[in-house]
């Protein structure tokens, strides 16, 4: 639960051990890094779990908090280990590309992950949908805008994507989870 | 003086220009001109229609991102030196064009359709050496 400092969410370590660890290894990370949240019930009788992987990638903290409880806090999730794609050595999340697409004013986040390779490289390309409120008919400014969102994605997933601005509802919507991410790798 | 252009945002696929043209026939709506802006992965076609309101609404209902631009519709004279001679008057009175595309006609006239960035400055220009310019009903359907 999260106290009034929102400093992350609480864990009660008197019932569960909390632990990160790299979703790929199952390896064991320190606090403050980066990982998929495993639990392991520490009262629970009926049904023992050891290390049960809840698939939520968060970090957690051991520093007490300013509200004086000194339990292991959670960060609010990234997103989920099997949404994590490694590109380039990188890891990234859809999750983020959504984030970026949010923040910026002229774009919504209906977007597709293409993952490819050529030339025994990963490449990335993010398909965008244009907003017709921000469709403008001259090529500089269409440009613009890809050249934004192409360095807003740079900086915020640390490697370089396409973009492609494609035209608004052709990119499927879906009730449930969102097909999000086409990987051509796994032809191959 | 100021006419309506449509401009439509088309994404680089075989058939997609079809698709678009197919809706614009079966409502009867006129493209009098038309230009594509194209780069690698999609392209911006800009038209002037007989009816750019209705025209804009049905494409949009067709899931199409449209926009209406106001233009100039520049008339000159289908010979040689007709397209320098507008140009520089343009030019000489500092008017910064955004982009054009013309189309010419049988009766020895030929029309540039104009983007500028300030249209009313281009007019002026225009009307002050008695160039013709479009108007509304040349182009409209009524």
């Amino acid at each position: 639960m999260e106290c009034h400092c929102q400093k992350g969410m609480h864990i009660f370590e008197d019932h569960f051990i909390p632990e990160i660890i790299n979703p790929e290894s199952g390896e064991v990370l320190p606090y403050g890094e980066l990982g998929e949240l495993v639990f392991t019930p520490a009262t629970k009788e009926a049904m023992p779990l050891i290390r049960y992987r809840t698939r939520d990638l968060t970090r957690l903290h051991a520093e007490p908090c300013e509200c004086g409880r000194t339990l292991v806090r959670m960060e609010k999730c990234v997103g989920r280990s099997d949404d994590m794609l490694i590109i380039r050595g990188v890891n990234v999340f859809p999750s983020q590309v959504e984030s970026v697409l949010l923040e910026m004013s002229e774009t919504r986040p209906h977007y597709l992950l293409v993952v490819d390779r050529e030339n025994n490289l990963d490449t990335l390309e993010i398909r965008v949908e244009i907003e017709e409120q921000f469709f403008s008919d001259e090529v500089k400014e269409l440009e613009g805008l890809r050249k934004r969102i192409k360095a807003n994605i740079a900086s915020t997933l640390g490697i370089s994507a396409t973009i492609r601005l494609v035209e608004p509802g052709t990119i499927e919507r879906s009730m449930g989870k969102a097909q999000r991410v086409i990987d051509n790798r796994r032809r191959l | 003086m100021i006419i309506k252009q449509l401009s439509v945002f088309l994404e680089n696929r075989t058939g997609r220009l079809t698709e678009l043209t197919a809706i614009l026939a079966a409502n009867d709506i006129n493209i009098s001109a038309f230009s594509i802006a194209d780069t690698a992965d999609y392209g911006i076609l800009r038209m002037i229609v007989g009816r750019p309101d209705a025209a804009a609404e049905i494409l949009r209902k067709a899931g199409f991102a449209v926009k209406i631009t106001d233009v100039v519709g520049m008339i000159i004279p289908h010979r040689p030196g007709g397209l320098h001679k507008a140009l520089q008057l343009i030019s000489d009175n500092n008017v910064a064009i955004d982009y054009m595309y013309a189309f010419a006609s049988g009766d020895c006239k030929a029309t540039v359709v104009i983007r500028a960035e300030s249209l009313q400055k281009l007019i002026d220009v225009l009307q002050e050496h008695k160039m013709e310019l479009l108007q509304e009903g040349d182009v409209y359907q009524v």
